[in-house]
Protein backbone atom coordinates (compact mmCIF):
# COMPACT_ATOMS: atom_id res chain seq x y z
CA UNK A 1 0.00 0.00 0.00
CA UNK A 2 3.03 2.55 1.12
CA UNK A 3 4.46 1.78 -2.34
CA UNK A 4 1.33 2.41 -4.32
CA UNK A 5 1.05 5.78 -3.14
CA UNK A 6 3.86 6.72 -3.12
CA UNK A 7 3.82 5.90 -6.54
CA UNK A 8 0.67 7.82 -7.34
CA UNK A 9 2.23 10.77 -5.02
CA UNK A 10 5.63 11.02 -6.97
CA UNK A 11 3.90 10.67 -10.10
CA UNK A 12 0.77 12.94 -9.93
CA UNK A 13 2.37 15.66 -7.97
CA UNK A 14 5.96 15.64 -8.33
CA UNK A 15 7.97 15.35 -11.56
CA UNK A 16 11.08 13.79 -9.20
CA UNK A 17 13.09 11.27 -10.51
CA UNK A 18 11.91 8.52 -9.04
CA UNK A 19 8.74 9.85 -10.18
CA UNK A 20 10.36 9.99 -13.85
CA UNK A 21 11.05 6.01 -13.80
CA UNK A 22 8.60 4.36 -11.56
CA UNK A 23 6.04 5.45 -14.06
CA UNK A 24 7.26 4.35 -17.39
CA UNK A 25 8.34 1.25 -15.63
CA UNK A 26 4.54 0.16 -14.21
CA UNK A 27 3.43 1.29 -17.59
CA UNK A 28 5.44 -1.76 -19.45
CA UNK A 29 5.17 -4.27 -16.68
CA UNK A 30 0.85 -3.83 -16.52
CA UNK A 31 1.17 -3.81 -20.57
CA UNK A 32 3.47 -7.16 -20.38
CA UNK A 33 1.10 -8.63 -18.43
CA UNK A 34 -1.83 -7.79 -20.65
CA UNK A 35 -0.29 -9.13 -23.70
CA UNK A 36 0.84 -12.52 -21.78
CA UNK A 37 -3.11 -12.89 -20.36
CA UNK A 38 -4.31 -12.00 -24.03
CA UNK A 39 -1.34 -14.89 -25.21
CA UNK A 40 -2.75 -17.33 -22.72
CA UNK A 41 -6.34 -17.22 -23.67
CA UNK A 42 -5.39 -17.57 -27.78
CA UNK A 43 -2.78 -20.56 -26.78
CA UNK A 44 -4.64 -22.36 -24.78
CA UNK A 45 -7.95 -22.32 -26.47
CA UNK A 46 -7.31 -25.05 -29.25
CA UNK A 47 -6.03 -27.61 -26.43
CA UNK A 48 -9.68 -26.11 -24.44
CA UNK A 49 -11.96 -26.37 -27.71
CA UNK A 50 -10.85 -30.15 -28.46
CA UNK A 51 -11.49 -30.74 -25.16
CA UNK A 52 -14.72 -29.31 -25.13
CA UNK A 53 -15.49 -31.25 -27.96
CA UNK A 54 -14.51 -34.81 -26.19
CA UNK A 55 -16.78 -33.75 -23.37
CA UNK A 56 -19.45 -32.82 -25.84
CA UNK A 57 -20.17 -29.87 -24.57
CA UNK A 58 -21.62 -26.77 -26.93
CA UNK A 59 -22.24 -23.41 -27.02
CA UNK A 60 -19.80 -22.93 -24.39
CA UNK A 61 -19.38 -18.81 -23.69
CA UNK A 62 -16.55 -17.08 -24.39
CA UNK A 63 -16.18 -15.98 -20.95
CA UNK A 64 -15.80 -19.47 -19.64
CA UNK A 65 -13.47 -20.66 -22.74
CA UNK A 66 -11.22 -17.91 -21.45
CA UNK A 67 -11.73 -18.49 -17.94
CA UNK A 68 -10.86 -22.70 -18.45
CA UNK A 69 -7.60 -21.68 -20.46
CA UNK A 70 -6.10 -20.38 -17.50
CA UNK A 71 -6.74 -23.08 -15.41
CA UNK A 72 -5.22 -26.04 -17.52
CA UNK A 73 -3.34 -28.29 -15.73
CA UNK A 74 -0.76 -28.32 -18.35
CA UNK A 75 -1.49 -24.98 -20.19
CA UNK A 76 0.75 -24.17 -23.81
CA UNK A 77 1.36 -20.79 -21.88
CA UNK A 78 0.44 -20.71 -18.46
CA UNK A 79 -1.15 -17.57 -16.92
CA UNK A 80 0.82 -15.13 -14.91
CA UNK A 81 -1.91 -15.47 -11.97
CA UNK A 82 -0.78 -19.42 -12.41
CA UNK A 83 2.55 -18.90 -12.01
CA UNK A 84 2.69 -16.87 -9.31
CA UNK A 85 0.41 -18.84 -7.65
CA UNK A 86 2.94 -22.00 -8.34
CA UNK A 87 5.60 -19.45 -6.98
CA UNK A 88 4.21 -18.96 -3.71
CA UNK A 89 3.14 -22.05 -3.16
CA UNK A 90 6.85 -23.91 -3.75
CA UNK A 91 8.37 -20.76 -1.87
CA UNK A 92 6.38 -19.45 0.94
CA UNK A 93 4.76 -23.24 1.49
CA UNK A 94 7.33 -25.39 1.43
CA UNK A 95 10.16 -25.58 3.89
CA UNK A 96 13.52 -24.82 2.70
CA UNK A 97 14.84 -27.46 2.90
CA UNK A 98 12.74 -29.24 0.89
CA UNK A 99 13.31 -30.94 -2.47
CA UNK A 100 10.07 -28.87 -3.66
CA UNK A 101 10.85 -25.87 -2.49
CA UNK A 102 11.91 -23.15 -5.52
CA UNK A 103 14.25 -21.23 -2.46
CA UNK A 104 16.11 -24.53 -2.17
CA UNK A 105 16.41 -24.97 -6.07
CA UNK A 106 17.48 -20.94 -6.47
CA UNK A 107 19.74 -20.92 -3.73
CA UNK A 108 21.67 -24.08 -5.58
CA UNK A 109 22.17 -21.98 -8.75
CA UNK A 110 22.44 -19.00 -6.73
CA UNK A 111 25.64 -19.86 -5.23
CA UNK A 112 26.57 -21.96 -8.26
CA UNK A 113 26.56 -18.26 -10.09
CA UNK A 114 28.52 -16.26 -7.34
CA UNK A 115 31.16 -18.42 -7.06
CA UNK A 116 31.53 -18.50 -10.97
CA UNK A 117 31.24 -15.05 -11.06
CA UNK A 118 33.84 -13.85 -8.36
CA UNK A 119 36.53 -16.46 -10.26
CA UNK A 120 35.31 -14.87 -13.70
CA UNK A 121 35.53 -11.45 -12.54
CA UNK A 122 39.01 -12.36 -10.53
CA UNK A 123 40.64 -14.52 -13.98
CA UNK A 124 39.53 -11.10 -16.30
CA UNK A 125 41.07 -8.25 -13.74
CA UNK A 126 44.30 -10.24 -14.21
CA UNK A 127 44.14 -11.25 -17.88
CA UNK A 128 43.54 -7.51 -18.37
CA UNK A 129 46.18 -6.50 -16.12
CA UNK A 130 48.33 -9.05 -17.35
CA UNK A 131 47.61 -7.73 -21.44
CA UNK A 132 48.11 -4.20 -20.52
CA UNK A 133 51.73 -4.82 -19.55
CA UNK A 134 53.11 -7.04 -22.08
CA UNK A 135 52.67 -6.21 -25.31
CA UNK A 136 53.00 -10.03 -26.40
CA UNK A 137 50.25 -11.12 -24.18
CA UNK A 138 48.32 -8.22 -25.84
CA UNK A 139 48.78 -9.49 -29.06
CA UNK A 140 48.80 -13.64 -27.94
CA UNK A 141 45.70 -13.71 -25.55
CA UNK A 142 43.12 -11.39 -27.07
CA UNK A 143 42.49 -13.56 -30.22
CA UNK A 144 41.84 -16.22 -27.75
CA UNK A 145 39.48 -14.46 -25.33
CA UNK A 146 37.16 -13.61 -28.58
CA UNK A 147 37.28 -16.77 -29.93
CA UNK A 148 36.67 -18.44 -26.26
CA UNK A 149 32.84 -16.79 -26.75
CA UNK A 150 32.36 -17.82 -30.57
CA UNK A 151 31.78 -21.66 -28.81
CA UNK A 152 28.11 -22.09 -28.46
CA UNK A 153 28.09 -22.30 -24.45
CA UNK A 154 25.32 -25.89 -24.90
CA UNK A 155 27.81 -27.45 -26.92
CA UNK A 156 31.02 -26.88 -24.61
CA UNK A 157 29.22 -27.18 -21.06
CA UNK A 158 28.79 -30.94 -21.31
CA UNK A 159 32.40 -31.49 -22.63
CA UNK A 160 33.64 -29.38 -19.40
CA UNK A 161 31.66 -31.39 -17.24
CA UNK A 162 32.42 -34.57 -18.35
CA UNK A 163 36.03 -33.85 -18.70
CA UNK A 164 36.19 -32.84 -14.73
CA UNK A 165 33.97 -35.14 -13.53
CA UNK A 166 36.63 -37.92 -15.82
CA UNK A 167 39.25 -35.95 -13.07
CA UNK A 168 37.33 -36.71 -10.12
CA UNK A 169 35.74 -33.44 -9.96
CA UNK A 170 32.39 -33.15 -9.54
CA UNK A 171 29.68 -30.93 -7.55
CA UNK A 172 29.02 -27.35 -7.39
CA UNK A 173 32.75 -26.65 -9.41
CA UNK A 174 32.36 -27.52 -12.97
CA UNK A 175 28.95 -25.69 -13.00
CA UNK A 176 30.63 -22.66 -11.72
CA UNK A 177 33.16 -23.23 -14.09
CA UNK A 178 30.73 -22.43 -16.82
CA UNK A 179 29.55 -19.51 -14.91
CA UNK A 180 33.59 -18.50 -14.99
CA UNK A 181 33.92 -19.16 -18.87
CA UNK A 182 31.34 -16.63 -19.78
CA UNK A 183 31.91 -13.83 -16.95
CA UNK A 184 35.61 -13.38 -17.24
CA UNK A 185 34.99 -12.27 -20.98
CA UNK A 186 33.31 -8.66 -20.40
CA UNK A 187 35.49 -8.40 -17.63
CA UNK A 188 38.53 -8.40 -19.01
CA UNK A 189 37.37 -6.50 -22.14
CA UNK A 190 36.10 -4.06 -20.09
CA UNK A 191 39.09 -4.05 -17.91
CA UNK A 192 41.29 -4.12 -21.12
CA UNK A 193 40.15 -0.70 -21.89
CA UNK A 194 39.18 0.59 -17.80
CA UNK A 195 42.94 0.25 -17.52
CA UNK A 196 43.81 2.27 -20.65
CA UNK A 197 41.45 5.09 -19.83
CA UNK A 198 43.73 7.37 -17.68
CA UNK A 199 44.31 10.42 -19.69
CA UNK A 200 48.58 10.85 -21.37
CA UNK A 201 49.46 13.85 -18.47
CA UNK A 202 48.01 11.37 -15.40
CA UNK A 203 50.45 8.65 -17.07
CA UNK A 204 53.25 11.05 -17.97
CA UNK A 205 53.16 12.03 -14.18
CA UNK A 206 53.90 9.09 -12.96
CA UNK A 207 56.82 9.02 -15.43
CA UNK A 208 57.85 12.01 -13.69
CA UNK A 209 57.66 10.63 -10.33
CA UNK A 210 59.52 7.37 -11.64
CA UNK A 211 56.95 5.43 -10.19
CA UNK A 212 56.89 1.24 -10.59
CA UNK A 213 54.61 -0.01 -13.16
CA UNK A 214 53.01 -1.57 -9.65
CA UNK A 215 52.61 1.67 -8.21
CA UNK A 216 50.82 3.34 -11.93
CA UNK A 217 48.73 0.25 -11.73
CA UNK A 218 47.67 0.89 -8.22
CA UNK A 219 47.89 4.45 -8.18
CA UNK A 220 46.64 5.20 -11.33
CA UNK A 221 44.82 2.13 -13.68
CA UNK A 222 43.34 0.30 -11.34
CA UNK A 223 40.99 3.53 -9.76
CA UNK A 224 40.60 4.74 -13.04
CA UNK A 225 39.24 1.90 -14.56
CA UNK A 226 36.86 1.33 -11.75
CA UNK A 227 33.59 2.77 -13.70
CA UNK A 228 34.15 0.09 -16.60
CA UNK A 229 34.56 -2.64 -14.17
CA UNK A 230 31.37 -2.56 -12.54
CA UNK A 231 30.42 -2.07 -16.01
CA UNK A 232 31.31 -5.00 -16.85
CA UNK A 233 30.49 -6.73 -13.95
CA UNK A 234 26.63 -6.15 -14.57
CA UNK A 235 26.93 -8.06 -17.36
CA UNK A 236 29.04 -10.65 -15.96
CA UNK A 237 26.55 -11.64 -13.07
CA UNK A 238 23.96 -11.59 -15.41
CA UNK A 239 25.56 -14.20 -17.49
CA UNK A 240 27.22 -16.21 -14.59
CA UNK A 241 23.52 -17.28 -13.66
CA UNK A 242 22.62 -17.99 -17.22
CA UNK A 243 25.88 -20.25 -16.70
CA UNK A 244 25.01 -21.69 -13.89
CA UNK A 245 21.33 -22.97 -15.26
CA UNK A 246 23.20 -24.13 -18.48
CA UNK A 247 25.80 -25.55 -16.43
CA UNK A 248 22.74 -27.77 -14.84
CA UNK A 249 20.93 -29.41 -17.94
CA UNK A 250 24.01 -31.53 -18.96
CA UNK A 251 24.54 -33.34 -15.79
CA UNK A 252 20.92 -34.02 -15.31
CA UNK A 253 21.06 -31.99 -11.79
CA UNK A 254 18.80 -33.18 -9.28
CA UNK A 255 18.83 -29.31 -7.97
CA UNK A 256 18.99 -26.15 -8.85
CA UNK A 257 16.78 -23.72 -11.39
CA UNK A 258 18.19 -25.27 -14.41
CA UNK A 259 16.96 -28.77 -13.10
CA UNK A 260 13.83 -27.88 -12.02
CA UNK A 261 13.16 -26.42 -16.07
CA UNK A 262 14.73 -29.56 -17.53
CA UNK A 263 12.10 -31.89 -15.00
CA UNK A 264 9.52 -29.25 -15.84
CA UNK A 265 10.03 -30.06 -19.81
CA UNK A 266 10.33 -34.04 -19.36
CA UNK A 267 6.88 -34.10 -17.76
CA UNK A 268 5.23 -30.94 -19.35
CA UNK A 269 4.98 -28.79 -16.31
CA UNK A 270 4.88 -25.66 -17.89
CA UNK A 271 3.59 -24.09 -14.99
CA UNK A 272 6.98 -25.22 -13.20
CA UNK A 273 9.08 -23.94 -16.33
CA UNK A 274 7.71 -20.63 -15.87
CA UNK A 275 8.18 -20.34 -12.36
CA UNK A 276 11.85 -21.13 -12.75
CA UNK A 277 11.74 -19.03 -15.50
CA UNK A 278 10.67 -15.76 -13.74
CA UNK A 279 12.82 -16.84 -10.45
CA UNK A 280 15.93 -17.18 -12.38
CA UNK A 281 15.27 -13.80 -14.22
CA UNK A 282 13.95 -12.07 -10.84
CA UNK A 283 17.86 -13.24 -8.76
CA UNK A 284 19.59 -12.28 -12.19
CA UNK A 285 17.88 -8.42 -12.08
CA UNK A 286 18.72 -8.16 -7.91
CA UNK A 287 21.96 -9.22 -8.79
CA UNK A 288 22.33 -6.50 -11.59
CA UNK A 289 21.24 -4.26 -9.03
CA UNK A 290 23.24 -5.07 -6.02
CA UNK A 291 26.15 -4.51 -8.21
CA UNK A 292 24.64 -0.86 -9.43
CA UNK A 293 24.49 0.00 -5.94
CA UNK A 294 28.35 -1.15 -4.83
CA UNK A 295 28.86 0.65 -8.23
CA UNK A 296 26.96 3.74 -6.50
CA UNK A 297 28.42 3.45 -3.57
CA UNK A 298 32.46 3.04 -4.85
CA UNK A 299 32.37 5.97 -6.65
CA UNK A 300 30.26 8.16 -3.85
CA UNK A 301 33.71 7.21 -2.11
CA UNK A 302 35.91 8.25 -4.80
CA UNK A 303 34.20 11.60 -4.53
CA UNK A 304 32.43 11.32 -7.73
CA UNK A 305 30.42 13.83 -8.63
CA UNK A 306 26.68 13.86 -7.21
CA UNK B 1 75.38 24.66 2.50
CA UNK B 2 78.43 25.15 0.42
CA UNK B 3 76.85 22.21 -2.34
CA UNK B 4 73.95 24.47 -2.51
CA UNK B 5 75.66 27.45 -2.92
CA UNK B 6 77.83 25.86 -5.76
CA UNK B 7 74.52 24.56 -7.31
CA UNK B 8 73.37 27.94 -7.28
CA UNK B 9 75.75 29.34 -9.55
CA UNK B 10 76.08 25.83 -12.21
CA UNK B 11 74.40 24.90 -14.89
CA UNK B 12 71.51 23.41 -14.23
CA UNK B 13 70.32 22.50 -18.31
CA UNK B 14 72.42 22.68 -20.89
CA UNK B 15 71.60 21.30 -24.48
CA UNK B 16 73.78 21.65 -27.44
CA UNK B 17 73.08 20.62 -31.31
CA UNK B 18 69.96 18.78 -29.90
CA UNK B 19 67.35 17.72 -32.43
CA UNK B 20 64.19 15.60 -32.59
CA UNK B 21 62.61 14.20 -35.47
CA UNK B 22 59.80 12.21 -35.22
CA UNK B 23 58.61 9.90 -37.68
CA UNK B 24 55.36 10.01 -38.66
CA UNK B 25 53.09 8.43 -41.73
CA UNK B 26 53.50 11.94 -43.61
CA UNK B 27 57.30 11.88 -42.99
CA UNK B 28 59.75 13.13 -40.85
CA UNK B 29 58.95 15.87 -38.74
CA UNK B 30 61.55 18.17 -37.03
CA UNK B 31 60.19 19.11 -33.76
CA UNK B 32 63.53 20.02 -32.84
CA UNK B 33 66.74 21.51 -34.69
CA UNK B 34 69.82 22.69 -33.41
CA UNK B 35 69.41 23.35 -29.89
CA UNK B 36 72.13 25.49 -28.03
CA UNK B 37 70.53 26.76 -24.64
CA UNK B 38 71.86 27.02 -21.04
CA UNK B 39 69.91 27.75 -18.22
CA UNK B 40 71.81 28.30 -14.98
CA UNK B 41 70.18 28.14 -11.15
CA UNK B 42 67.49 30.51 -10.09
CA UNK B 43 66.68 31.34 -14.01
CA UNK B 44 63.21 32.21 -14.83
CA UNK B 45 63.63 31.19 -18.23
CA UNK B 46 60.40 31.10 -20.64
CA UNK B 47 60.07 29.50 -23.80
CA UNK B 48 57.81 31.44 -26.25
CA UNK B 49 56.53 30.59 -29.84
CA UNK B 50 53.83 29.82 -31.96
CA UNK B 51 51.71 25.91 -31.63
CA UNK B 52 54.19 23.81 -33.30
CA UNK B 53 57.84 25.44 -33.01
CA UNK B 54 58.45 22.90 -30.31
CA UNK B 55 58.78 24.51 -27.16
CA UNK B 56 56.66 21.87 -25.49
CA UNK B 57 58.79 19.31 -27.24
CA UNK B 58 61.57 20.46 -25.58
CA UNK B 59 60.49 20.97 -22.34
CA UNK B 60 59.45 17.11 -22.20
CA UNK B 61 63.10 16.46 -23.52
CA UNK B 62 64.51 17.77 -20.75
CA UNK B 63 62.23 16.17 -18.57
CA UNK B 64 62.84 12.83 -20.07
CA UNK B 65 59.85 12.35 -21.41
CA UNK B 66 60.66 12.54 -25.08
CA UNK B 67 64.27 11.26 -26.41
CA UNK B 68 66.03 13.28 -28.57
CA UNK B 69 67.46 11.91 -31.88
CA UNK B 70 70.51 13.77 -31.98
CA UNK B 71 72.63 16.33 -29.97
CA UNK B 72 73.78 15.82 -25.75
CA UNK B 73 71.28 17.31 -23.25
CA UNK B 74 72.23 17.33 -19.33
CA UNK B 75 70.49 18.27 -16.31
CA UNK B 76 72.21 18.79 -13.13
CA UNK B 77 75.23 17.50 -14.85
CA UNK B 78 73.79 13.77 -15.75
CA UNK B 79 71.47 12.93 -18.31
CA UNK B 80 68.04 13.91 -18.26
CA UNK B 81 66.43 10.18 -17.42
CA UNK B 82 69.20 9.86 -14.57
CA UNK B 83 67.71 13.23 -13.27
CA UNK B 84 64.44 12.12 -13.96
CA UNK B 85 65.18 8.78 -11.68
CA UNK B 86 67.11 10.91 -9.04
CA UNK B 87 63.46 12.80 -8.76
CA UNK B 88 65.04 16.04 -9.68
CA UNK B 89 62.60 18.40 -11.30
CA UNK B 90 58.59 18.65 -10.73
CA UNK B 91 56.21 18.66 -13.70
CA UNK B 92 53.20 20.91 -13.98
CA UNK B 93 51.34 20.61 -16.67
CA UNK B 94 48.49 22.04 -19.19
CA UNK B 95 45.76 20.89 -17.29
CA UNK B 96 45.65 20.25 -13.62
CA UNK B 97 46.12 16.64 -14.46
CA UNK B 98 44.72 16.20 -10.66
CA UNK B 99 43.49 12.84 -10.02
CA UNK B 100 39.38 13.14 -10.10
CA UNK B 101 39.61 10.22 -7.02
CA UNK B 102 41.65 12.06 -4.28
CA UNK B 103 40.98 14.39 -2.34
CA UNK B 104 43.62 17.94 -2.67
CA UNK B 105 45.76 16.78 0.12
CA UNK B 106 45.94 13.45 -1.28
CA UNK B 107 46.25 14.34 -4.65
CA UNK B 108 49.96 16.84 -3.49
CA UNK B 109 50.82 13.60 -1.28
CA UNK B 110 50.50 11.27 -4.62
CA UNK B 111 54.25 12.03 -5.65
CA UNK B 112 55.80 11.73 -2.14
CA UNK B 113 54.02 8.03 -1.12
CA UNK B 114 55.76 6.97 -4.39
CA UNK B 115 59.06 8.01 -3.03
CA UNK B 116 57.91 6.23 0.06
CA UNK B 117 57.72 8.88 2.58
CA UNK B 118 56.27 8.43 5.77
CA UNK B 119 53.27 9.30 6.75
CA UNK B 120 54.15 12.06 9.25
CA UNK B 121 56.67 13.49 7.15
CA UNK B 122 54.13 13.41 3.84
CA UNK B 123 51.71 15.39 6.25
CA UNK B 124 54.10 18.06 6.72
CA UNK B 125 55.15 18.20 3.02
CA UNK B 126 51.10 18.89 2.40
CA UNK B 127 50.87 21.28 4.49
CA UNK B 128 53.81 23.35 4.05
CA UNK B 129 53.02 23.56 0.07
CA UNK B 130 49.44 23.91 -0.09
CA UNK B 131 49.96 26.93 2.45
CA UNK B 132 52.31 28.14 -0.25
CA UNK B 133 49.87 28.11 -2.79
CA UNK B 134 47.39 29.52 -0.85
CA UNK B 135 44.78 26.52 -0.83
CA UNK B 136 44.91 25.97 3.19
CA UNK B 137 41.54 24.95 4.09
CA UNK B 138 40.93 22.90 1.06
CA UNK B 139 42.76 19.77 2.03
CA UNK B 140 39.46 17.46 2.06
CA UNK B 141 37.99 18.90 -1.14
CA UNK B 142 38.02 16.99 -4.73
CA UNK B 143 39.38 18.46 -7.68
CA UNK B 144 35.72 19.21 -9.24
CA UNK B 145 34.60 21.01 -5.98
CA UNK B 146 37.89 23.95 -7.04
CA UNK B 147 37.82 26.87 -9.79
CA UNK B 148 40.48 26.41 -12.35
CA UNK B 149 43.03 28.46 -11.34
CA UNK B 150 42.74 26.67 -7.44
CA UNK B 151 43.17 23.24 -9.59
CA UNK B 152 46.48 24.48 -11.47
CA UNK B 153 47.65 26.17 -7.73
CA UNK B 154 46.96 22.82 -6.39
CA UNK B 155 49.03 20.61 -9.02
CA UNK B 156 51.88 23.58 -8.43
CA UNK B 157 51.77 22.43 -4.78
CA UNK B 158 52.04 19.02 -5.72
CA UNK B 159 55.31 19.35 -7.92
CA UNK B 160 56.59 21.87 -5.12
CA UNK B 161 55.96 18.72 -2.88
CA UNK B 162 58.87 16.74 -4.00
CA UNK B 163 60.99 20.12 -2.92
CA UNK B 164 63.24 19.87 -6.51
CA UNK B 165 65.52 22.21 -7.54
CA UNK B 166 64.21 22.73 -11.42
CA UNK B 167 60.05 23.49 -11.92
CA UNK B 168 59.36 22.55 -15.68
CA UNK B 169 55.51 24.11 -16.59
CA UNK B 170 54.16 23.64 -19.47
CA UNK B 171 51.48 26.81 -20.01
CA UNK B 172 50.29 25.83 -16.80
CA UNK B 173 47.74 29.51 -17.15
CA UNK B 174 47.14 28.57 -20.92
CA UNK B 175 43.39 27.40 -20.03
CA UNK B 176 42.66 30.19 -17.40
CA UNK B 177 41.11 33.40 -18.17
CA UNK B 178 43.07 36.57 -18.02
CA UNK B 179 41.93 38.30 -14.77
CA UNK B 180 43.36 34.61 -12.85
CA UNK B 181 46.08 34.45 -14.90
CA UNK B 182 47.44 37.94 -14.14
CA UNK B 183 46.37 36.85 -10.60
CA UNK B 184 48.58 33.39 -10.96
CA UNK B 185 51.78 34.86 -12.44
CA UNK B 186 51.68 37.20 -9.78
CA UNK B 187 51.94 34.69 -7.25
CA UNK B 188 53.77 32.50 -9.12
CA UNK B 189 56.68 35.04 -9.45
CA UNK B 190 56.16 35.46 -5.63
CA UNK B 191 56.96 31.50 -5.30
CA UNK B 192 59.60 31.80 -6.91
CA UNK B 193 61.48 34.84 -5.30
CA UNK B 194 60.44 33.07 -1.95
CA UNK B 195 62.06 29.23 -3.04
CA UNK B 196 64.83 30.26 -5.47
CA UNK B 197 64.22 27.40 -7.96
CA UNK B 198 65.24 27.44 -11.71
CA UNK B 199 61.82 27.48 -13.97
CA UNK B 200 61.63 26.78 -17.25
CA UNK B 201 57.88 27.86 -18.55
CA UNK B 202 56.03 27.30 -21.94
CA UNK B 203 53.82 29.97 -22.90
CA UNK B 204 52.50 31.65 -25.70
CA UNK B 205 52.02 34.78 -24.02
CA UNK B 206 54.17 37.77 -24.96
CA UNK B 207 53.40 39.41 -21.45
CA UNK B 208 53.34 36.65 -19.45
CA UNK B 209 57.16 35.73 -20.14
CA UNK B 210 58.01 39.36 -20.32
CA UNK B 211 57.16 39.93 -16.85
CA UNK B 212 57.72 36.44 -15.36
CA UNK B 213 61.32 35.60 -17.11
CA UNK B 214 65.45 36.69 -16.33
CA UNK B 215 65.49 35.08 -19.88
CA UNK B 216 63.22 34.74 -22.55
CA UNK B 217 64.18 31.93 -25.67
CA UNK B 218 61.93 32.90 -28.74
CA UNK B 219 61.32 29.75 -30.92
CA UNK B 220 59.78 29.20 -34.56
CA UNK B 221 58.11 26.28 -35.85
CA UNK B 222 59.04 23.82 -39.18
CA UNK B 223 61.62 23.28 -37.65
CA UNK B 224 61.46 23.81 -34.20
CA UNK B 225 64.54 26.46 -33.53
CA UNK B 226 65.58 29.28 -31.48
CA UNK B 227 65.70 32.65 -32.88
CA UNK B 228 66.61 34.66 -30.07
CA UNK B 229 67.45 34.71 -25.94
CA UNK B 230 66.44 37.72 -24.43
CA UNK B 231 67.69 38.34 -21.18
CA UNK B 232 65.54 40.86 -19.08
CA UNK B 233 66.77 43.22 -16.76
CA UNK B 234 63.49 44.00 -15.16
CA UNK B 235 63.85 44.22 -11.27
CA UNK B 236 63.30 41.23 -9.53
CA UNK B 237 60.67 42.71 -7.22
CA UNK B 238 58.30 43.49 -9.97
CA UNK B 239 54.71 43.94 -9.94
CA UNK B 240 51.63 43.77 -12.68
CA UNK B 241 51.86 47.47 -13.08
CA UNK B 242 55.61 46.94 -14.22
CA UNK B 243 53.67 46.38 -17.76
CA UNK B 244 53.16 50.00 -18.56
CA UNK B 245 56.70 50.65 -18.19
CA UNK B 246 58.81 51.66 -20.95
CA UNK B 247 61.59 49.21 -20.12
CA UNK B 248 58.86 46.27 -20.24
CA UNK B 249 57.47 47.29 -23.32
CA UNK B 250 61.08 47.58 -25.51
CA UNK B 251 61.18 43.96 -24.08
CA UNK B 252 57.89 42.86 -25.53
CA UNK B 253 58.76 44.57 -28.53
CA UNK B 254 62.12 42.64 -29.41
CA UNK B 255 60.09 39.18 -28.53
CA UNK B 256 57.17 40.38 -30.89
CA UNK B 257 59.62 40.96 -33.41
CA UNK B 258 61.53 37.55 -33.05
CA UNK B 259 58.61 36.01 -33.40
CA UNK B 260 57.47 37.97 -36.52
CA UNK B 261 60.96 36.87 -38.06
CA UNK B 262 60.26 33.40 -37.27
CA UNK B 263 56.66 33.62 -39.16
CA UNK B 264 58.09 35.57 -42.18
CA UNK B 265 59.13 33.02 -44.59
CA UNK B 266 55.57 30.93 -44.29
CA UNK B 267 53.33 33.02 -45.89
Amino acid sequence: MLTVSAICHSAGFQVTDNGGRVWPVTVVVLAIIAVWYLSAVLLNSPFQKDSYKRQKQTDVSLVTLARDTMSQERPVLPAPHQVAQEIYKTTVQKKITSKRSLIFHSWITLSTALLGFVMGTVLGIVLAVSIIHNRALDKSLMPWIIASQTIPILAIAPMIIVVLNAIGIQGMLPKALISTYLSFFPVAVGMVKGLRSPEVSHIDLMRTYNASSWQTLWKLRLPASMPYLFTSMKIAIAIAMVGAIVGELPTGAVAGLGARLLAGSYYGQTVQIWSALIMASVLAASLVGLVSLANRLVLKRMGSLP
Amino acid sequence: MSAEAQSATGNVVTASDLSLRFDTNDGAVHALSDIDLTIQAGDFVSLIGPSGCGKTTLLRVIADLETPTSGDVQVNGVSPQQARLARAYGYVFQAASLYPWRTIARNVALPLEIMGLDRKERRARVERNLELVNLSGFEKKYPWQLSGGMQQRASIARALAVEPDLLLMDEPFGALDEIVRDHLNEQLLQLWDKTNKTVVFVTHSIPEAVFLSTHIVVMSPRPGRIIDIIESDLPKDRGLDIRETPEFLAIAHRVREGLRQGHSYED
